[in-house]
Parts: structure tokens; sequence; C-alpha cells
């Protein structure tokens, strides 16, 4: 038999690359189908929004954070407004509570579906990608029936929503969570049991709970290693204690285990959905009382010289906010996530920081593809669910 | 733990150490530390039976500029078993902004403290891998500081494309994988 010559083989994997989830890239050394060694490369999609915001009035945030991690939007929105109003010292409407517990809800669905579509694609299983672009169409569609905008929709407003549930509201939800639970059983016959699917995934990228915890990847990724830790059960906010849901757990910590915890994570988040929606009124308040913060309603405005001074004010100066710094974590669809915000006093942000969990999983990465096979690096990319938007910002 | 029961064990496991409690308006425990003392009063932080912050959330700065002390560090701790959070933050002098390197109690400070030097210059004394994370490599100033404009203007640039033979790609990679190394 002759010589086979054997050399170790650096591959540059990225930043172009389907199943990189946007611009990520990752040089590989490589012994055949080894990975010896990877490095993440990150910033090719930095656009300094945190230097951005910097030069913005508090309200003109919301539409830079809702593009920050873009596929959960609204929970970007929320996180920052959470913060705000801590500073503001102002608490919202319970109504307010409950119609932002139930749009953060749907955007988990959403960023979870594109998640199942994009990891289930990149693994061999493409009508599994068709079948989840399928139904968060339909939640794009209630985006835009809340806002006229279905990716962005800055509906989230500090201090409340921008205006109240549109006609029908309720029962377009309704519709849609009765058709989705008996579609996500029909992504689970097309995965959770199917054998290629498990051959990719099972033991395939394995994060040990104190690993886990230690790269800071609570959410999802630490509750596939058994660690319950939801922001949702450990720091309620929004009133969740009153809600009624499991935090879905596995121990296997691979990259099956993390599938069936997001699968069972929307399926809580049907269940939430609908108590929050038995709650809503369909037609209320929907933001606080302040005539500081919340703009007066268009017909005074066309009617009244206060309600049009006040309406000049809010929307040439905005508010200010007090001195001080506020961190109020949420959880969400990647994990713990909120905005270390400090204020100056004055009507702009004086520093706004992102805790981005998508940049902790990246740095992971190499972690959990080292020592394994070339082919998994792509399965696991999927499994922790990097948006690069949120990596780089 | 209510505050004042986390601030005494914290004084107890790092005696002399002065921890200053702040005001916060978030009701989070909001302590600073000198940065002689913030090494050992982190690994406290994190070792501690009764403590146990294991997970830290985030890692980041503020730049105060004009006012001095310039910039702030900022540590927001988080300890599950006890279901408890903690602020930590660190003053630093504007013209001696460097601290000790926490990425050896959290892996997860590497990339964050990366992120705070490329972004505001702050230098991490003892960092494992001490490049910048977003901006380019060859990249001037440092973005995030107040006193650094919103709009630069830059000469566009016009480089030839990069010519290498195989050995030298190969030198490089290997010195890239030595640095991370140490």
């Amino acid at each position: 038999m002759p010589d086979i010559k054997t050399e170790i083989m650096t591959v540059n994997m990225g930043p172009q690359h389907p199943s990189t989830h946007g611009v990520l890239r990752i040089v590989l050394e490589l012994d055949g189908e080894t990975v010896l060694s990877a490095a993440p490369t990150i910033g090719y999609l930095h656009t300094g929004i945190e230097k951005t915001i910097e030069q913005k009035k508090w309200q003109q945030v919301i539409p830079l954070v809702e593009r920050m991690d873009y596929l959960s939007a609204q929970s970007n929105s929320l996180a920052y407004c959470l913060s705000v109003e801590q500073l503001l010292g102002v608490e919202v409407p319970e109504r307010v509570r409950n119609i932002r517990v139930l749009i953060a809800e749907l955007q988990r669905i959403n960023s979870h579906l594109v998640w199942l579509g994009t990891h289930g694609m990149e693994v061999g299983a493409v009508s599994v990608m068709l079948y989840c672009f399928r139904e968060r169409e339909l939640l794009l569609n209630l985006n835009e029936m809340l806002a006229g905008f279905r990716m962005f929709p800055s509906y989230l407003r500090v201090g409340g929503l921008r205006e109240d549930l549109p006609r029908g509201f309720h029962d377009a939800v309704r519709a849609f969570l009765d058709r989705f639970l008996p579609k996500l059983d029909e992504y689970e016959d097309l995965l959770t049991k199917n054998a290629i699917y498990l051959k990719r995934t099972q033991g395939v990228g394995v994060m040990s709970r104190d690993d886990a915890v230690a790269y800071g990847l609570v959410g999802p990724i630490a509750r596939a290693t058994g660690l319950d830790y939801d922001v949702r059960k450990y720091f309620p906010y929004l009133g969740y204690e009153t809600y009624d849901f499991a935090v879905p757990t596995q121990t296997a910590g691979d990259v099956y285990a993390r599938y069936l915890v997001r699968i069972a994570e929307m399926k809580e988040s049907v269940k939430i959905c609908r108590q929050a929606l038995d709650r809503i009124a369909p037609v209320g308040v929907f933001a606080i009382d302040d005539p500081r913060i919340t703009p007066p309603p268009k017909d005074r405005v066309y009617t009244e010289m206060e309600a049009l001074i006040q309406h000049f004010l809010i929307y040439s100066q905005g508010f200010t906010v007090p001195a001080g710094e506020a961190y109020v974590p949420i959880e969400g669809p990647r994990g713990e996530h909120g905005f270390y915000v400090v204020s100056d006093g004055t009507n702009r942000p004086w520093r706004v920081k992102a805790r981005a969990p998508s940049l902790l999983a990246c740095q992971a990465l190499e972690k959990m593809i080292v020592g394994g096979l070339i082919a998994d690096v792509i399965a696991v990319i999927g499994s922790i669910d990097v948006v690069m938007g949120d990596v780089d910002r | 733990m209510d505050p004042e029961a986390l601030v005494a064990s914290l004084q107890d496991a790092v005696p002399g150490a002065r921890i200053e409690r702040a005001p916060s308006l978030d009701r989070q425990t909001t302590i600073y530390v000198s940065r002689d003392e913030a090494p050992a009063v982190l690994r406290a932080l994190r070792t501690r039976p009764d403590l146990a912050f294991t997970f830290l959330a985030e890692l980041t700065a503020v730049d105060l500029w004009p006012r001095a002390p310039r910039f702030e560090l900022v540590y927001v701790l988080v300890a599950i078993a006890h279901r408890l959070r903690l602020r930590v933050k660190v003053r630093l002098r504007g013209d001696d902004a460097h601290v000790a390197t926490a990425s050896r109690e959290w892996p997860a400070a590497n990339w964050l403290e990366r992120e705070v030097w490329d972004l505001f210059g702050i230098v991490f004394d003892g960092h494992p891998d001490p490049r910048r994370l977003l901006m380019p490599e060859d990249w001037e100033g440092y973005p995030l500081r107040k006193d650094y404009p919103v709009q630069i203007q830059l000469k566009p640039r016009a480089e030839e494309a990069l010519q290498m033979t195989v050995e030298e790609f190969r030198a490089n990679v290997a010195k890239d994988r030595l640095s991370r190394e140490q």
C-alpha cells in the first residue's frame, strides 16, 4: 500500500456561508474530518448601534434596538422599555402588561420557528423550513395587523404601547394558536423520531451545565443541560408569576436536547398566550396617563391648544429621564436578555448596552465543536441559534 | 439574603476591602470596589458557597467624560442558586485605565473584555487574547468614548489583493494559534 500523505488542513468557513446565519467566520483546522481548532471571527455586521443610540432621544431608540436581534425585535424593545420605565419610576397598567406578555410570547414562537426552520434545513430536512416559514408568515401578519410593519413593528413604547389593539386582534391570535399546535406536532413527526435527525444531533456539541453557566449561555442552551434557570420564574417581570406555565428542561446538553427544549417552549408559549388573551379586554387603556411621556390622542391635538403644545413638546424635545442606571433582565428567545441603560438626566440616553446572548453563544462555539466532526459544526451553529445582528450590533 | 447580609458576607470573605454601597434606581444591589481590590472581591463572589455568583450576565463600561474619574466598569452578576443579582462597579481614571482580567473567573468575560478594550480602550491586565473584537484590527481610536466623533471622514483606501504563498499562510495561522494558546 502506498504511503498516504496526511496533513492538517486549514479551512476558512464563512463569512459568506449559507449555514452561518449571517456573517460569522470560523477558521477551522481539520485533521481529516475532525476539527482540531476553531477560531470564530466576528464584527462583519458591526453597525455601531450603541454609538448611534447616544445621539437619539429616548423614544427614538426603539426602532434601533429592534434591529439588533432582528429575529426577536419586540423582545428587544420590551427589554429596553422596561429598563427606561424603571429609571422613570413609572408602572404601566395591568392591561398593558398583559398585552406585552402576549407579544413577547408570540415573538418567542416567531423566533423559535425561524430557528427550527433554518436548523432543520441545515441538517437536511428542507421541508421543515418550508413548514416553519409558513406558520411564521401568519405571525408576521399579526404584526402587520398590530402596527403595519411585519418585522420591526415598534409597537411597544416607553410608557405603554403605540396605540390600542386593532379590532379583531383577539380572534386573529386565537385562530393562529388553534392552527399552530397541530402544526407543531407535524414538525415533531418530521424530526423528533427521525433516525437521520437523531444521528446528526444526539451526542453532538455537548455542553456541561457548569460550562454553560460559566460561558453565560443561560436560556435554552442551559435548560438543555438540566438547569431550570428562566428569568420569568427566577426574577419575574410583567406579572409572569401569575401565569401558569412550566420551564421545560433536558439533561443531555446536546443539539437534540436543545431542539426538544425549544419545541416544548413553544408549547408553553401557546399556553401563556391563551391565558394572556383571556385577561386582555378588547378595548381599554394602552399607555400610562402621563402627559410628559404619552402623546395626546390625535383628535384632541386637532381641537385643543394644550394638547397641541403637549404633542409638539413630546415630538420635538422628547422627555427627560432621571439620572441613574437600570438593567432589567427578561427571558428572550435566546436566554437572559436586557439593556443596561445609563441616563445623565437629559432627554438622550448617556449609554445603552445590550446584553447579547448570541455573542456569548458565539464565544462558546469553539468549546462545542473542537474534537467533533466538520459536519457537526453546521448542526451546532444551528442549535445555538446565533443572530449575527445581535452578535455585532 | 438581603443587601446588607450580602455585603457583610462579602466583607467577611475579603477582610480589609473597601466595599461601598451605592443607591440604584432599579432596586438592584450595587457596590463599588477599588481597582486593586476588584480581583479578590470578584473571586470571593464566585467561589464562596454562600455567595456563588457563578453567572456573569454582563460586563461593560461607561465613559463619563468630561467628569472624573472617567470610566466606570460594570459587572452584572447572578447567583442562580440563591436567586440574587448584584452589580459591581469599578471606577477607573482616564489616564490610567487598566484593570485585572476577570476571564479566569468567568470564561464569558473573555469576549466581553475584548469588546470593552475595543470600544473604550480600557486595558485588561493578563487577558489571554487582547485583540479588538468588533472593529477592524488596524482601527485607530476607541469609538464608544465620548470624545470620539460620531461621524469621521476617512479617505477611501484601495488595496492590492492579498498575495501570499502557502508557507506564509500556514505561518500566519500557526502564529495566530500560538497567540491564542498563550
